[in-house]
C-alpha cells in the first residue's frame, strides 16, 4: 500500500479566502492511505516546495497529492519536485481547488466540501498511478518555414545562421511579402524595400536555406521533432537557374491581368516578374492568366526566349511534390486586407477615388503605378483635399472586424505626412477614433504629424461618402467640437483592417492546429507562450498570429526561430509517457480505434493482428480508449480502474 | 387568394389613409390580400425603444400577442410601426427574463414566434420584383424618383436586416421594376427630424430641406417614402415661406407609384393633382390612355 502525502495550498487568499483549509487537511489526514497532510500559504514557493520534499523524506511517502491551482499552472513544478525528492515524477496528482473550486463558488461550506472530495479523488487516483519513464524520440534536425514575408525571412535566416537547414515555402513567385509592397516604414521613414532587399538576397545566397517558391504545404504527418511534410510546387515554367530577367518574354506576352503587387492599380502580363527586386530573380508564368498551355494557345514567350538562345521556358513543366522531413515548423503566413467593398458607407468599389491604404501605399512608392506621384484614379489629377479614414471596418463587432489592427494609426500618420510633402498646398484630414501609438518613437512621430501644417486630425467617424460631381462628399462628425463635418474631398483613403491570409484555415487544418475567433493562428498561451501554437513543434510568427507591425513581427520571428532551434538543437526529445496501451489478450483486431485516433498513432500489427500504439505519436487524448469495444485499450495513469475509484469517491463522499 | 395578416397603425387610419388604400389596392392587383389583424392598437411609436423601461414595450408585445392568435407573420407599412414591432419581436427572442416581466403585466402573453415583415419584404421575397415587372400595365416611363428611406426602415441593422443600412437598394429595385428611374442621392438615408417637428420645428427644417435639396440637385422629380412622419416633415419644410412653391418636390408613398404602374385608378390610390402633375404628365397621359380604352 502506498503512503500518500496531501499538501493543500492557500494560494494567498485565492483558495483560503473561500475554502476552509484546516478542515480539508484534517479530513484528508483521516484517509487510511494518507500518511501525512499539511498546508502552506504558497506551495509553489521555495519554502512550500521544501515542505513537500522534507515530508517525503521524514514520512517516507510514496506518492503526493497537491491541492492547488490548475495543473496547467504548476503540474510541471511539482512533478519536477518529485524527481529531486527521489520519487518517480508520475507519483504526483494535482487536485484543482482554485479554478474549479474556490474561484467559482460563493459558499464556503460547499466549496470546502467539494475541495475535500477533489483531494480524496486524487488520493484514490495516485494510489493506482504507476511509475513511468519518459519516451525518448529522435529529432529531425531541420526546420520548415511557411510564408516568406518579413517574418518568414527573419525566422529562416536565424535558423540557417545557427547552422541548421531550413525549407522556406512561399506561395507566390517571390519572397518579400507585404513589406516589399510598402513605400516607407514608420516611424523612421526608411525605404521599405531598401531594408528588406538585403535580407531577401541573404536568403537566396544562404546555403542552408532551400527556397520553394510557388509552393504550398499540402500535408503534414508525424509529430514534434518528426514531421513528414508534403509541399506542392506549381509547375516551374521558367527555369530559375537559367532566367537572367531580360524581360523579352513579357514584351511579347499578349495576356494582361491586374497586378496584385500594385494592389490592382496597374496591369501585368501573364509572364512577369513580381517586382524589380524579386527573389528568386526570375520571371513567373501565371498559368491562370496565360491564354492557354494545354492545348497551347500562344507560346510567344517561349519563342522569344528561345530566340535569344536562353531556353529558360518549359511550357510543359509539371507540378512537383516535395516530401520533406523536419523537426519543427514555423508558420508565418501573414495578412491581407479586409474586403473594403463590404464597407458600403464609404463607397469603395463604387467610386474610383475611394481607395485602400495599400493602394495609396503603392502610389507613394517610387516603383508604384504613378512613380511616387499621388494621383486620383478617376482622372489622374493631383488631389488637393484628401480624407484619411482610420479604423475602417475595425472595432465594429456588429458589422465588421471587432479588433484593432494596431498599425493603422501609424501608417495613416505617415501617409498624411507623405501626402503633405508631395502636395505642399494640399490639405489632409484624418478621421480617428483615438490614436494608438504605443511603440518606440511612435508617439513622437504622430505628434510631429499632428503639428504639421496641412494635416487636420478630426476625432470622430465618417458616416458616409458620396460622389458629388467630381468630388467626394465626406460626411462625418468631429466629436471634440460636437459638430458634424462635411468635406468635399478629391480622394478618400481607407485604413482597412488586417485579416489573416487566405488559406490560413486550410493550413491550420493541415497543421492540425487551431485558429482564434478572428481566424488568426491561436497561440498556446496568450501571454506566456505567444510563439507556440497549441500543437507541439509548430511555432508562430508575424501577422498570421495577430495584427502587428514590422518591429514586432521581426522580434516574434526571431523568437519563433529560437524556439525551433531549442527543439532541433537536441538529437532527441522526451515526451510524456501517459499514452495509450493495448492489452493484446483482449484486442480482437477489429480496427475501430485506428480511424478514431486524430494523430494516426494506431495501426494493426501484421503479425499479431492486434492494435499497436506508436508511443511517440500518441498525445494521450484517450479517444481510442473510448472507442475500443472490448476494453483492450487503456490510457496509462488514467485507467478505467482509476476513473471508477474517483467516481466512487465522489458519489460516496456526499 | 393568398392573404397576409396586416397591422395598419394609427397614422394609416388618419393622416395616411392614402398609404393604406394604395397598398391594399396594389396587393389585390398582385394577387394577395392584406387582412387586418383583430384588436390592434398603437405600437407606441419611437418612444417604445428609446428607454430600457419595460412598460413602454407592453404595447407592441400586446400587439404581437394578439397577432399570434391569427398567424405567424405580421405585415406593416409605416416604417415607424415596422421598426417598433420588428425590434420588439426580436427582443422577445433574446431575453426571456424581460419577456417574463412583460408577460406578468400583459394579458396577452407573448414569447416570440411572430415574424414582422415590411410590405416591401413581401414584394421582394414573396412576390418578387421580376413578377411585379411583368404585372406592370402602365410603366412609369423613366420617371426620376428619389427613394427616401430615412432611419426607421433600416436601422438598427442588427435587428432590422431589411437591407444594407448605408447603401440600401430595395426601394430602387422596386421603382426600376415599375419602369421608373431611381435617383441615387446622398441624403436618402438621413434623418428627416422625426418627432422634433412637434417641439422644435426649427431643428427639423434644415434636416428635411437638406434632404429635399439633395434629392432635387441629383435630379429627382418626386420622392417615394414609406413613413407618414417623414412625408409630413418633407412636405412641411417646403410649405410657402420656407421655399417657393414652384419647385415643390412632391412626396408620395411608394405604394402609390406601385398602384399607378399596376394600372390602378389614381383616385383609388388617393393621389392628388399636384402629385399627379409631378409625375410629369407622362404617366398621367399614359393612365388616361388606359382609362379611355
Amino acid at each position: 500500500m502506498k503512503r500518500v502525502g496531501v499538501f493543500v495550498c492557500h494560494c494567498g487568499l485565492n483558495i483560503a479566502g473561500m475554502i476552509d483549509i484546516k478542515q480539508v487537511v484534517e479530513r484528508a489526514s483521516k484517509h487510511p492511505d494518507v500518511a501525512y497532510a499539511a498546508d502552506h500559504k504558497y506551495l509553489c514557493s521555495e519554502p512550500g516546495q521544501a515542505l513537500i520534499k522534507d515530508a517525503i523524506r521524514q514520512h517516507n511517502l510514496d506518492a503526493v497529492v497537491v491541492a492547488a491551482c490548475s495543473p496547467a499552472m504548476h503540474e510541471v513544478t511539482f512533478k519536477n519536485l518529485m524527481q529531486t525528492a527521489g520519487l518517480n515524477r508520475h507519483q504526483c496528482e494535482i487536485a484543482n481547488i482554485r479554478e474549479q473550486c474556490s474561484w467559482v463558488h460563493d459558499d464556503s461550506t460547499t466549496a470546502t466540501s467539494k475541495a475535500h472530495i477533489a483531494v480524496h479523488q486524487s488520493v484514490e487516483k495516485v494510489k493506482l498511478d504507476e511509475p513511468l519513464d519518459p519516451i525518448t524520440v529522435p529529432v529531425t534536425r531541420r526546420v520548415l518555414v511557411i510564408g516568406a514575408g518579413i517574418a518568414g525571412i527573419r525566422a529562416a535566416l536565424d535558423v540557417a545562421n545557427s547552422g541548421y537547414q531550413v525549407y522556406l515555402v512561399e506561395k507566390t513567385g517571390s519572397i518579400g511579402g507585404r513589406m516589399a509592397q510598402l513605400s516607407e516604414t514608420f516611424p523612421t521613414l526608411d525605404c521599405s524595400i531598401c531594408i528588406l532587399g538585403p535580407l531577401m538576397v541573404e536568403v537566396y545566397r544562404n546555403p542552408n536555406i532551400k527556397l520553394l517558391r510557388l509552393s504550398q504545404v499540402e500535408e503534414v504527418k508525424g509529430y514534434i521533432g518528426n514531421f513528414k511534410v508534403k509541399v506542392r510546387q506549381e509547375p516551374q515554367y521558367v527555369d530559375v537557374t537559367k532566367c537572367n530577367s531580360c524581360g523579352e518574354c513579357t514584351k511579347v506576352c499578349p495576356a494582361e491581368v491586374a497586378n496584385e503587387f500594385d494592389s490592382g492599380l496597374t496591369w501585368r502580363k501573364a509572364i512577369y516578374i513580381p517586382f524589380a527586386q524579386a527573389v528568386p530573380p526570375a520571371y513567373v508564368l501565371d498559368a491562370k492568366s496565360c491564354l492557354g498551355l494545354l492545348p497551347r494557345a500562344c507560346g510567344e514567350c517561349k519563342k522569344a526566349c528561345d530566340k535569344l538562345g536562353m531556353s529558360c521556358i518549359n511550357l510543359d513543366a509539371a507540378p512537383e511534390v516535395h516530401e520533406l522531413e523536419v523537426g519543427a515548423i514555423i508558420s508565418a503566413t501573414g495578412y491581407e486586407l479586409y474586403d473594403a467593398t463590404k464597407l458600403s458607407e464609404y463607397g469603395f468599389g463604387m467610386y474610383p477615388n475611394v481607395m485602400t491604404s495599400l493602394e495609396f501605399e503603392r502610389m507613394l512608392s517610387a516603383s508604384g503605378p504613378t512613380s511616387g506621384l499621388i494621383r486620383r484614379p478617376s482622372d489622374g489629377r493631383i488631389p488637393r483635399e484628401v480624407v484619411f479614414i482610420q479604423c475602417a471596418g475595425q472595432r465594429e463587432p456588429e458589422t465588421a472586424l471587432p479588433y484593432c489592427s494596431k498599425i493603422c494609426c501609424m501608417y495613416t500618420a505617415r501617409h498624411a505626412m507623405m501626402f503633405h510633402h508631395k502636395v505642399p498646398d494640399g490639405q489632409a484630414y484624418i478621421f480617428y477614433m483615438d490614436i494608438r501609438a504605443g511603440g518606440k518613437g511612435y508617439e513622437e512621430f504622430v505628434k510631429r504629424c499632428q503639428e504639421e501644417k496641412g494635416l487636420l486630425y478630426l476625432r470622430g467617424r465618417v458616416a458616409k461618402v458620396y460622389e458629388e460631381g467630381d468630388k467626394l462628399l465626406v460626411k462625418g462628425v468631429d466629436t471634440l467640437s460636437g459638430k458634424t463635418v462635411e468635406i468635399r474631398a478629391d480622394l478618400v483613403v481607407l485604413a482597412v483592417g488586417m485579416v489573416p491570409s487566405q488559406g490560413s484555415r486550410q493550413l491550420a487544418n493541415v497543421l492540425k492546429t487551431s485558429l482564434d475567433a478572428n481566424g488568426f493562428f491561436a497561440e498556446a498561451h496568450p501571454k506566456l507562450r505567444p510563439l507556440e501554437s497549441p500543437t507541439s513543434g509548430i511555432f508562430l510568427a508575424g501577422a498570421g498570429q495577430a495584427p502587428k507591425d514590422i518591429p514586432d513581427t521581426v522580434a516574434q520571428a526571431s523568437g519563433a526561430a529560437s524556439k525551433a532551434l531549442n527543439l532541433v538543437s537536441n538529437p532527441t526529445l522526451e515526451r510524456e509517457p501517459t499514452v495509450a496501451r493495448v492489452n493484446d489478450q483482449f484486442c480482437s483486431g477489429c480496427g475501430i480505434c485506428i480511424p478514431a485516433c486524430p494523430y494516426e498513432a494506431l495501426s494493426l500489427n501484421a503479425n499479431t493482428k492486434t492494435a499497436e500504439v506508436a508511443e511517440a505519436v500518441c498525445e494521450g487524448c484517450g479517444t481510442c480508449v473510448a472507442s475500443c469495444p472490448s476494453g483492450a485499450l487503456s490510457l496509462r495513469n488514467m485507467t478505467d480502474l482509476q476513473l471508477l475509484a474517483m467516481i466512487t469517491t465522489a458519489v460516496s463522499s456526499r | 387568394m393568398q392573404s397576409y395578416l396586416y397591422f395598419p397603425g394609427c397614422s394609416l387610419r388618419t393622416v395616411a389613409k392614402d398609404f393604406d388604400a394604395s397598398a391594399k389596392a396594389s396587393a389585390r392587383a398582385l394577387g394577395f390580400e392584406l387582412k387586418e389583424m383583430q384588436g390592434w392598437l398603437c405600437c407606441g411609436a419611437v418612444f417604445t425603444n428609446t428607454t430600457e423601461n419595460l412598460i413602454t414595450q407592453a404595447g407592441p408585445n400586446r400587439i404581437l400577442g394578439r397577432a399570434q392568435a391569427e398567424g405567424s407573420t405580421l405585415v406593416t407599412l409605416c416604417a415607424g410601426c415596422y421598426n417598433v414591432l420588428r425590434r420588439t419581436s426580436q427582443q422577445a427572442e433574446r431575453s426571456q427574463v424581460k419577456q417574463d416581466q412583460i408577460n406578468t403585466f400583459n394579458e396577452e402573453r407573448y414569447n416570440g414566434g411572430v415574424s414582422v415583415l415590411h410590405f416591401l419584404e413581401i414584394l421582394r421575397d414573396k412576390v418578387g420584383f421580376d413578377k411585379i415587372e411583368q404585372a406592370v400595365k402602365t410603366p412609369l416611363q423613366g420617371l426620376p424618383v428619389g427613394a427616401y428611406y430615412g432611419c426607421l426602415l433600416l436601422r438598427p441593422y442588427r435587428e432590422m436586416k431589411l437591407d444594407d443600412p448605408h447603401r440600401p437598394s430595395i426601394l430602387e429595385k422596386l421603382l426600376v421594376s415599375l419602369g421608373a428611374t431611381a435617383i441615387d442621392y446622398p441624403s436618402r438615408t438621413e434623418c428627416c427630424g422625426s418627432y422634433l417637428g412637434v417641439g422644435s420645428p426649427e431643428k427639423v427644417e434644415p434636416l428635411s430641406s437638406g434632404i429635399i435639396q439633395s434629392a432635387r440637385s441629383c435630379g429627382a422629380k418626386i420622392l417615394a417614402v414609406s413613413c407618414p412622419l417623414c412625408k409630413y416633415n418633407l412636405e412641411v419644410c417646403q410649405s410657402p415661406g420656407t421655399s417657393t412653391n414652384s419647385d415643390f418636390l412632391p412626396v408620395v408613398y411608394f405604394t402609390q407609384l406601385l398602384g399607378l404602374a399596376l394600372g390602378l385608378d389614381p383616385e383609388q390610390l388617393e393621389l392628388n393633382s399636384q402629385q399627379l402633375h409631378a409625375i410629369h404628365g407622362r404617366v398621367q397621359t399614359a393612365v388616361e390612355n388606359v382609362s379611355q380604352q
